[in-house]
């Protein structure tokens, strides 16, 4: 494979580096010089990202951007990088998010502003690396380094009572599913090479390599727990809720909309295409989990009394419909899957922002605190309620989209999954809209709430790209779905032929195993006629 | 001109957007006159449509305009395109039309509000979301209006939203809806999966190639769309949230909780009558559920003191009867009532509303009477609501509710016994709001009465057009005579094939003229019955109430407080779903799962912490415990 005339993917991975770098040359004491120069180079990198989409080909369902160099010749590591249909809008996400986040954290964070914001341009440089990498080292590398300025925004800046506790936990929860991920890697690693004679971390490479059956349960369940626990699935799902709540609105918002987007991502770039006739096995536990996850999620979320842990569990439920579409191997699963990973970043991400800007205002979270505020801020409340109607699905607006081909595609093949989940829907609608209704309506019954601001410019400017989008995709989503048709129908594709693949191979093993066997009887027979 | 169909929803998504965006500055009536004009636009496309429709062979008034392809993932198409044919061109007239009316009205009712503006933005929002409904040529789209009308509906009963009650009533409507929603979705993914398209156009023509009469497919698809009908219409079981809907706006419980929205679930019905006829369960289902719930809301109509609960529980009422056409296959009597039903219901609300203007806000009849003097022209005009929903010669109402009576007794005689003494309850419950309202001694207290006007010609003059139609709104569907059923006519290519199957191995079965006038003779008696009943207890002899109401205590109380349904639903799907959850939470989530995470992780430290006293640093320990290593080793040698 060539190389791409210009390294796009490089320099948007790397950019945000760049800038951390000379964060470190600056001098701590100005604080607003050092924003602007993360802001700039985080604009920096949207712009060649949007730059790089004129040499994308839509229609195409090959890897492109392509860029590979040797990287450990001997053990066959590569620096290869390349996007196709699935993470497109994922790497777009995350560069239009990093803008809109030093914006927010603008008046949020006001120690160690320096130390935040290097953390915060080294988090994008390991996620984009996570969504480009096409070499299962150099995407292990770009996995960890996303963990550790995670662990210190939560740990350094978030909420002083419980953040040690939540970023331990999220570090832990995350290690334990990345070391067994790890340890799959070099397995299959080694069976490859063993078998092929080429030792290679080459992914594209390792799509092609049938992994037989017994193996393949093994690997799978260990890319498994490391992808569901960030996902996170139910039942590893309660290093959120602490999270999330503990770690500064930015955190927040990172963390929900690109961060868990990994483990999603994982399964239908890793997971899925190495392991598919595990994968397969796995759908039905894989659909309950997930159907509980989208049930579990709304329920808990229903009765929390933090709005932050309330917006937290309602991840847990929209992102079981991601799984349930990915597990539904048809083209309105999965697409509306990729979607819904997308969505899910826009409409969390807003909420958590705007949750964020209330506790700005009244250091608190808990809905009980609140109250009427649609009559002192109601600017505020007509953006809050469009995220609000974005996150319970309401047609016309981005999640209606992406969770209505998720549940027609889980019907086509398991109707009674879909209709479980599609239960999940109404309860949506149950906890978003009382948790509105106890935040805006009402008389203002805290007379703290009585001198509230309503939005700054500022954070006008931080919420109007992510509503853009949010109407944007609701009302016509084949921009965004035209270009992921042709990667998911050669997933699709992939999966089905490397399944039968591995069958007929099990298959003909078996037949020289009993040959074989066969053979051995018969020679020791002769053996002792001898 | 058809192609031009695009133009309805869009002129009043137009008038939200100026509302919404920049109307922050506008005066009162521009912002008004914006939201009524923006319909009154669409009205005028729409009559022009029409006209062209009336212009063609009756065959092919069916003309589909595709705008663009919305959703295109895999064998799913779903293009935003619109369907005009005569079924989508009554509900685009009723919508439009009475839709303006009401616009104008608002701009006199709601004057001087302080959500103005945000109230203009809404109704045209919602107005652009039903027309989406009615309009759509397909499935999902038409789920896009569903759900649209849904939330106009929320935000609009919870226009004052610092009243506890509003909000509550506002999340309910959703929730509820919901929960219908829920059924209309799984029947449109069985539909899709059967027919592969989503789009009317290529779904029915095809019902009964790929559909079995009578069969499991047919039967499902149609309850489950159903399930959608009842929450959007408000009928058993999903009615609870139509009553608290009254929070809203007078306006806006005239224009969506009576004349408009919660009439979706009938379009829906008959839009898909291919379906129902050929699913006889579903048929009996509907007629069964729609009689019902006409008979069971009619009880509580009763019973209720408010002027707008009444009027409610009157549209649930209403409803039903609609339902009960659809059930008895007489779709196009469904939608005759449908419209005739938008004329006077909301002629009635908008005439409580002006009540309630002149009431200084308000809503119980036990406060008012003897208004007639003082606001004659509201009272003229609910005396033309009411005579119209009690089905008097010659009102509208009058000519639908015997149509739909007459089918029923056709199919099944209970039928009709169910529509027969609902229409008595409705006759009487109408007639005594009108009495205890305007009639009768005043009971009005002081400091209002000094305040009572009538209302100014914005709202006098809707009101006594949407009269005049309540009179000659049934003129158009007279029966008995051969080519007066102007409407049925209007209608019958649209529910041709359902009819077609309706009527396989059966002969049209002819009935006779004396059996009709019979009939018709029967359903006046039974309103004129109600009338002078009421009349006999509020007017001749207003103590017969109170006498009534003890002697009937027990019976009284669980009428009046509404069967406590909305107490029973609570207790058994609200609370217990919460009290659930919490256990799930505290029990479950941090009680189990969590406290296994921290067990891990105390269990390693705790680990840790033991093998802490073996590293201590300190030669002296290490020269001990390296002593103590000699002296077991020793012991065990010479031990052994």
């Amino acid at each position: 494979m060539e190389n791409v005339s210009f390294p796009y993917l490089s320099y948007i991975t790397f950019i945000p580096l760049l800038g951390a770098v000379l964060l470190l040359f600056l001098n701590r004491q100005s604080k607003e010089l050092l924003r602007w120069v993360a802001m700039i180079f985080m604009l920096a990198d949207l712009l060649v990202s949007l730059v790089a989409l004129g040499s994308y080909d839509s229609s195409s369902p090959n890897m492109q951007l392509i860029e590979n160099h040797t990287w450990v010749r001997d053990w066959g590591i590569s620096y290869k990088l390349g996007i196709d249909g699935i993470s497109l809008f994922l790497v777009l996400l995350t560069t239009l998010l990093g803008p809109i986040v030093i914006l927010a954290s603008w008046k949020d964070i006001k120690t160690r502003v320096k130390e935040f914001l290097v953390c915060l341009m080294v988090l994008q440089v390991g996620m984009i690396g996570v969504f480009v990498s096409l070499d299962l080292f150099l995407f292990y590398v770009f996995w960890e380094v996303m963990l550790i300025p995670m662990y210190l925004l939560i740990g350094v800046w978030g909420n002083p009572a419980r953040k040690l506790y939540a970023a331990m936990k999220f570090v832990l929860y995350t290690i334990v599913g990345s070391l067994l991920m790890l340890v799959a890697i070099l397995a299959l690693y080694f069976m490859a090479g063993k078998a092929t004679g080429v030792y290679t971390f080459d992914l594209l490479k390792l799509h092609d390599y049938a992994v037989p059956l017994q193996a393949q349960f093994w690997m799978f369940l260990a890319f498994f727990l490391a992808f569901a626990i960030k996902v996170p699935m139910f039942p590893f799902h309660t290093w959120l809720p602490d999270a999330h709540t503990e770690a500064p609105t930015v955190g927040s918002v990172v963390l929900a909309a690109v961060l868990l987007k990994m483990g999603t991502y994982g399964f239908i770039r890793f997971a899925i295409p190495l392991f598919p006739n595990a994968a397969a096995d796995a759908t039905w536990w894989v659909c309950v989990l997930a159907v509980i996850g989208i049930i579990y999620g709304a329920w808990v979320a229903m009765v929390q009394v933090d709005v932050k842990r309330l917006v937290a569990f309602s991840s847990v439920s929209h992102l079981g419909f991601v799984m349930l579409g990915m597990f539904a191997f048809n083209a309105q699963g999965v697409e509306g899957s990729i979607l819904q990973m997308i969505n899910h970043g826009l409409s969390t991400g807003a909420l958590f922002l705007i949750v964020g800007m209330i506790y700005e205002r009244r250091h608190t979270r808990l809905i009980s605190e609140f109250g009427g505020l649609s009559k002192v801020m109601p600017l505020f409340a007509v953006f809050f309620m469009v995220f609000t109607l974005s996150s319970i699905g309401l047609p016309g607006l981005n999640g209606f989209v992406g969770e209505f081909l998720i549940l027609l595609g889980t019907f086509k093949v398991y109707p009674w999954y879909a209709v479980l989940a599609a239960s999940g829907v109404i309860f949506a609608a149950v906890y978003m809209l009382w948790m509105f209704q106890r935040v805006m309506f009402g008389k203002v019954t805290n007379p703290k709430n009585l001198g509230l601001s309503d939005l700054s410019a500022r954070e006008i400017t931080v919420l109007v790209p992510i509503m853009v989008f949010v109407v944007w995709i609701g009302v016509y989503p084949n921009t965004f779905l035209r270009p992921m048709e042709p990667a998911v129908k050669k997933f699709i594709q992939h999966v089905e032929t490397k399944k039968a693949a591995v069958l007929n191979m099990e298959k003909a093993k078996k037949q020289t195993n009993t040959r074989q066997s066969e053979a051995v009887v018969t020679s020791s027979l002769s053996v002792e006629n001898r | 001109m058809i192609e031009l169909v695009w133009l309805i929803p869009v002129f009043p998504f137009i008038g939200f957007l100026i509302n919404g965006l920049f109307g922050r500055n506008f005066p009162e009536k521009v912002i008004g006159w914006i939201g009524a004009l923006s319909v009154g636009a669409s009205f005028v496309v729409a009559l022009g449509i029409f006209l062209e429709l009336l212009g063609m062979p009756a065959a092919q008034r069916s003309v589909q305009k595709i705008v663009f392809t919305w959703i295109l993932s895999g064998d799913l198409n779903v293009p935003i395109g619109f369907l005009v044919d005569p079924l989508s061109m009554v509900m685009l007239l009723v919508v439009t039309g009475v839709g303006c009316l009401i616009h104008i009205y608002s701009i006199g009712y709601m004057h001087g509000e302080l959500g103005f503006r945000r109230f203009f933005a809404y109704l045209n929002l919602f107005v652009f979301n039903m027309l989406i409904l009615v309009a759509a040529n397909n499935f999902l789209l038409m789920f896009v209006g569903w759900e649209g009308v849904g939330l106009c509906s929320y935000l609009l009963i919870g226009y004052y939203y610092e009243k506890q009650s509003a909000a509550d009533a506002g999340k309910k409507a959703f929730v509820v809806n919901r929960v219908g929603d829920f059924g209309f979705l799984i029947g449109m993914f069985l539909i899709f999966v059967t027919f592969g398209s989503l789009n009317y156009l290529d779904v029915f023509p095809a019902a009964q190639e790929k559909l079995t009469q009578g069969g499991l497919m047919v039967t499902l698809i149609t309850l489950l769309l159903f399930v959608g009908a009842t929450g959007k219409s408000a009928q058993i079981p999903l009615y609870t949230w139509l009553p608290d809907a009254m929070e809203g706006p007078t306006p806006v419980s005239a224009l969506i909780h009576a004349a408009t929205m919660v009439t979706a679930g009938v379009y829906m019905v008959s839009r898909c009558s291919v379906f129902y006829a050929m699913a006889p369960v579903s048929m009996t289902t509907v007629a069964v559920i729609g009689g019902a719930t006409a008979l069971f809301a009619a009880t509580m109509g009763i019973t209720q003191f408010d002027i707008k609960r009444v009027l409610a529980y009157s549209t649930i009422s209403q409803l039903g009867y609609m339902f009960m056409a659809c059930g008895v296959g007489a779709f196009a009597s469904g939608i005759f009532h449908l419209m005739t039903h938008a004329f006077f219901k909301a002629l009635l609300f908008l005439s409580a509303g002006s009540v309630m203007h002149a009431m200084s806000g308000e809503l119980d009849m036990r406060k008012m009477g003897a208004l007639s003097k003082k606001i004659p022209i509201t009272c003229t005009v609910y005396w033309f609501g009411t005579l119209a929903i009690a089905g008097i010669v010659p009102f509208a109402g009058f000519f639908s509710k015997d149509e739909i009576l007459f089918f029923a007794l056709v199919r099944n005689p209970a039928f009709w016994v169910l529509g027969a003494v609902a229409a008595v309850m409705t006759s009487f419950y109408m007639f005594r709001s009108l009495y205890m309202t305007f009639y009768g001694e005043s009971r009005v207290d002081h400091e209002t009465a000094h305040h009572v006007h009538e209302s100014p010609p914005l709202m006098t003059v809707p009101l006594m057009v949407l009269a005049a139609l309540s009179l000659v709104g049934g003129f158009v569907g007279v029966p008995i005579f051969e080519g007066w059923h102007r409407f049925g006519d209007f209608l019958a290519p649209v529910f041709a094939p359902a009819k077609a199957i309706l009527e396989h191995g059966h002969h049209a079965e002819h009935h006779s003229v004396t059996m009709e006038v019979v009939l018709m003779a029967v359903s006046v008696g039974i309103a004129v019955l109600g009338w002078l009943f009421a009349r006999w207890m509020y007017v001749t002899n207003p103590s017969a109430s109170d006498k009534a109401v003890e002697k009937f205590g027990s019976v009284h109380t669980l009428v009046y407080n509404k069967y406590w349904m909305d107490e029973i639903y609570d207790a058994l799907f609200v609370n217990s779903i919460v009290n659930f959850s919490k256990l799930l939470w505290k029990y479950f989530d941090e009680g189990i799962i969590d406290a296994i995470v921290n067990g891990v992780g105390s269990v390693t430290r705790g680990i840790g912490e033991l093998l802490r006293w073996l590293q201590t640093g300190l030669v002296k320990d290490y020269a001990y415990s390296i002593l103590l290593g000699v002296l077991v080793v020793i012991g065990y040698l010479v031990l052994k």
